[in-house]
């Protein structure tokens, strides 16, 4: 009960924040000198009646803080406008968050996968030339910066054809059964989960390895080696528990990272997810569609965050609820 | 400070890190003169050259003075493409301390002389040139300037900000406090790579490349305050607490003294290790925003926008020293990061029992 009353507490709390990271977007896309409609104007399936719509709805004659309140009033009603293609921007997020959250999720899956017991071997076998040889590589991979990674990847994809370029699905998708559409899409997701994987290893792996040397350093892992107990009990009934607990709290900030560096990795692979969206839209200075995915982003942000520190509850029974 | 220092020559990594990164930074500073080209040095009709060969034996198999051939272009009537073949007709010796392309040392000095130039009408191009026709060599150099100075110049914007910010935030404490935090929190809940392109999709065109320069700097600045601040928050609600501070209070120190003069200067050892882990991923920021075409423009190179190039697939296939840049980031970001790591181990007496 206890636990549930601090959930619901710490979903409130994302409310003042959500609403002060609207503000803080809101003005910052309110300072640049584009008119929001130049590219709607342009387009010629767009209606005047449209237009219309969309300068009453913004509210482009008043002043910026009545903007803000028309545009806060709106997206509450999930009214998010229309892009300037003359699309609804909700069904456009709705195309590419699950996408990014895909990618994201399947990363940070193989790098816990692998990750911890990569760090606790490292640890278990500190100084060793093979916590040796992990340092290094977990710097090289710390060190590449992830658009070069995935250019060079692209370069590796088109010379051996063996991995498909661009997008997350194939041309004849749609004919496909389930079972080949989960291979298609795994086929698709592989190189860009390639790059994100590589990076943000290297910095679990080593935060892994650090925890658990601090952990086997103290006294009750010391003690428990006193009283008798196997190895494989100390290490994974006593020291583990308390190593993993610190990871999760980087949980949320690594789901932080993924969303920045995945933006990257997103536009090189032409991969269709929220990271490219808000590129395209911020070239195209496609306000709504800006705003909107900006809004998303912190909001998935926000709520990784959120998870985690639910999921430290859980593990971690000194946490205060 | 010295101790510090002495533990980095120590390391192997450490010390081969900092002779990579020295080498970098001494070249950079000698551009102009290592450099064959200048900056904005161009060939139009020589777009996309490969690097030029140097050959040191000549035709007859004897050892020469170091000669090159110039490119030219044909097209190829069977694979139906551009190519680029050397004419071997006319050689080229290279000239070292030579008379060259004029160009001011540092902005001042104006001087000639180049470390390797080629005699006249022919062309030197180390790793090729780009679609405009210019020095790839060259710009990497002027590029690197950029690049490898943009991250420093971030964190002296952004240190002070985030110092002062959290300083204030944990020094009054309550609803200031709650207030301040809430705000930053609000900053770090935007992913900061949708933050960055955003501010940097607003500068207005047509600023001249030093505004566009220190625009930029600011914008990463922007990003990174702060996570900065709320650390120094935490720091400072413990030292606000202990007997010196309460000696200026009950002298008159006025609470903006105070933070400056007595609470801040206490958390210098943690900037100094924050500030060299966080220049590398600066060097990552604006490169990636120069990739997208979003930091630092045309004509002015950067090892980012350089290597906007490479976006194209005909050109990562057949024009492969493009990607030189990518190279030289990597290296220099594993060289921060290799000093980094020491400085944290140093500094951190538990870290230095393992």
């Amino acid at each position: 009960m206890k636990i549930l009353k601090y959930i619901f507490k710490r979903i409130l709390q994302t409310i003042p924040l959500l609403i002060i990271v609207s503000i803080i977007s809101f003005f910052i896309i309110r300072l640049s000198p584009v008119d929001p409609l130049a590219e709607l104007r342009l387009n010629p399936s767009v209606s005047q009646e449209t237009l219309q719509k969309e300068a009453e709805r913004l509210g482009l004659d008043k002043p910026v803080i009545v903007q803000y309140g028309l545009w806060a009033k709106s997206f509450l009603k999930g009214d998010l406008g229309i892009t300037s293609n003359g699309e609804k921007v909700s069904v456009k997020l709705k195309e590419r968050i699950p996408n990014t959250l895909l990618l994201t999720v399947v990363v940070i899956f193989l790098t816990w996968i692998v990750g911890i017991p990569l760090g606790i071997l490292a640890a278990l076998k500190w100084k060793s030339p093979f916590d040796r040889i992990l340092t290094v590589l977990t710097s090289i991979g710390m060190a590449i910066p992830s658009f070069f990674f995935a250019v060079l990847l692209l370069i590796f994809a088109v010379r051996t054809g063996w991995f498909p370029v661009g997008g997350l699905t194939s041309p004849n998708f749609a004919d496909m059964g389930l079972i080949s559409q989960i291979k298609d899409i795994a086929h698709h997701l592989f190189l860009p989960v390639t790059v994100l994987f590589t990076i943000s290893l290297a910095g679990l792996q080593r935060q892994m390895r650090a925890n658990m040397l601090d952990v086997l350093d103290s006294d009750y892992v010391k003690f428990a080696r006193a009283k008798g107990l196997s190895e494989f009990k100390v290490i994974y009934k006593h020291a583990l528990r308390n190593a993993v607990n610190p990871l999760i709290t980087l949980l949320g900030f690594e789901f932080a990272g993924l969303l920045s560096g995945a933006a990257l990795t997103e536009y090189v692979f032409q991969y269709p997810g929220l990271g490219r969206l808000i590129l395209e839209a911020v070239l195209k200075s496609d306000i709504n569609l800006v705003m909107a995915s900006l809004m998303m982003g912190a909001a998935m942000l926000i709520a990784g965050n959120l998870l985690a520190d639910i999921l430290l509850i859980i593990t971690d029974p000194r946490v205060k609820t | 400070m010295k101790e510090v220092i002495e533990q980095l020559l120590k390391d192997k990594f450490a010390k081969a890190a900092i002779i990579v990164l020295g080498l970098i930074y001494a070249a950079l500073f000698l551009a102009d003169f290592l450099a064959p080209y200048t900056k904005d040095f161009s060939d139009r009709s020589m777009a996309y050259v490969p690097p030029s060969k140097i050959f040191t034996i000549d035709e007859n198999g004897r050892l020469s003075k170091p000669y090159t051939y110039n490119y030219i272009r044909e097209f190829d009537n069977e694979t139906l493409q551009m190519q680029y073949k050397l004419d071997r007709s006319q050689k080229y010796y290279l000239k070292f301390f030579a008379k060259g392309m004029p160009y001011k040392f540092l902005g001042i000095i104006p001087m000639k002389r180049h470390l390797v130039t080629v005699e006249d009408s022919g062309r030197l191009f180390l790793l090729g040139t780009d679609i405009n026709g210019r020095d790839v060599f060259s710009r990497l150099l002027f590029g690197g300037r950029i690049s490898m100075t943009i991250g420093f110049l971030a964190l002296f914007v952004l240190f002070p900000i985030g110092l002062l910010y959290g300083g204030i935030s944990g020094y009054f404490g309550g609803k200031a406090d709650t207030l301040m935090m809430r705000f930053a929190e609000a900053v770090m809940s935007i992913p900061s790579f949708y933050l960055l392109i955003i501010l940097a999709s607003i500068l207005p065109s047509g600023m001249t490349s030093i505004q566009r320069f220190i625009l930029i700097v600011v914008i990463l600045a922007l990003i990174g305050w702060a996570g900065f601040a709320r650390v120094v928050r935490g720091m400072v609600l413990s030292i606000k607490t202990r007997e010196f501070v309460q000696a200026a209070k009950s002298i008159g120190q006025s609470d903006l003294g105070i933070i400056v003069k007595h609470i801040l200067p206490q958390t210098t050892s943690f900037v100094i290790v924050a500030m060299t882990l966080s220049v590398p991923s600066y060097i990552l920021s604006e490169s990636g925003l120069s990739f997208l075409g979003l930091g630092i423009q045309q004509p002015d190179a950067s090892w980012g926008n350089m290597l906007k190039e490479a976006q194209e697939f005909t050109n990562i296939i057949y024009r492969p020293w493009l990607l030189t840049p990518g190279f030289l980031i990597f290296v220099a970001v594993l060289a921060f990061n290799l000093i980094g790591d020491t400085i944290r181990d140093v500094l951190d007496p538990k870290s230095q029992m393992r």
